[in-house]
């Protein structure tokens, strides 16, 4: 997630990273990583996710990595809800294909 | 052409009827684990991943894609891949090769600090590239990005693409243009490794059968 500022708002934070903030911590399906009590910051959330946070001083730009906690990629198993753009721009929800097997091929023509 | 324009007529001339989507972002490498093409992650029904993102070849439609399967090799591979989706398919949760949510996290890939740093400096990359062209700074993190995950394919082709789209003028007029994976003869190359170096390192034995130089004679 790329930001111009550190005092992210929790629901920006969700929907860029799928880490919801919750009164137990940072949440993702049915794992939860305690922030230690206060309100929500960004350095603090993404330094126990093991997030890295890189800046780009020319631009006033901070790009924040994805987490790393747990040492894999998936921290769940659940894929229950994300969504990209198809073709036309219209974000398309996985979610909608509930109740059927889904698989999922990345590929590019380059 | 760049974002959606550049998956377009692959799209509608394969006339699928399941949803073709975009990843301009890399989110599916951020939120899964995604780092090369071709690469398959089963989901069930109830929206739990089954298995992980894993490299899988789909069997080859085409011509072209058929000489291109034949010099890469693996047909057997790409058909042990194939029953197994079938086996999944037909038997659902008790397929043997639909995993339990443990085994998905864990054979998920690996993902350090250096990792997360990768990603970011690649984000960062992306977004000047985007907003400002190729720029010095687009560069500094495009190489970080590769030095911090030298493994990361999909980070070393959108940068080799993105110069050398930028070196054309913003152009791709052959269409080859952004295939580009190695230094042109005497082209000044600004990366800290290129394709063929890339393949050497990571897949010798594939390197020496397509006689990559550098490659060791097999």
């Amino acid at each position: 997630m790329i930001v111009d500022h550190l005092d992210v708002a929790p629901q920006e934070f969700e929907a860029a990273t799928g880490w919801q903030i919750k009164p137990e911590g940072a949440c993702k399906a049915e794992v939860c990583v305690p922030l230690g009590g206060g309100g929500f910051d960004l350095l603090t959330t993404a330094e126990r996710l093991g997030m890295a946070v890189v800046p780009e001083p020319d631009r006033d730009l901070w790009a924040v990595g994805p987490e790393s906690i747990g040492g894999r990629a998936l921290a769940t198993a659940d894929a229950s809800d994300f969504s990209l753009p198809s073709l036309d721009g219209t974000p398309f929800r996985i979610g909608s294909l509930r109740g059927q097997k889904v698989l999922v091929v990345a590929w590019a023509p380059y | 052409m760049a974002g959606p324009e550049v998956a377009r007529p692959f799209v509608e001339a394969a006339a699928s009827t399941h949803p073709s989507l975009i990843d301009q972002t890399h989110y599916m490498d951020a939120r899964f684990g995604v780092t090369n093409i071709p690469q398959v992650m089963w989901i069930d029904e109830t929206g739990t991943i089954v298995r992980p993102p894993e490299p899988a070849s789909p069997l080859p439609v085409g011509e072209a894609a058929v000489q291109m399967a034949e010099l890469v090799g693996r047909s057997e591979e790409r058909e042990r891949y194939v029953a197994m989706v079938r086996d999944w398919v037909a038997n659902g949760a008790a397929s043997r090769y639909a995993l339990s949510p443990d085994e998905v996290v864990s054979r998920s890939r690996e993902r350090s600090p250096a990792t997360s740093e990768a990603a970011a400096h690649f984000e960062l990359a992306q977004h000047l590239w985007r907003d400002q062209g190729f720029s010095e700074r687009a560069l500094f993190h495009f190489n970080a990005a590769h030095e911090l995950q030298p493994d990361n394919i999909t980070y070393k082709r959108q940068a080799y693409s993105a110069l050398a789209i930028s070196r054309s003028g913003g152009e791709d007029p052959d269409g080859w243009t952004r295939f580009r994976q190695v230094p042109g003869e005497g082209e000044d190359w600004p990366f800290v490794s290129d394709f063929n170096r890339d393949m050497v390192r990571f897949q010798p034995e594939l390197a020496a059968r397509l006689k990559l130089p550098g490659a060791e004679e097999t």
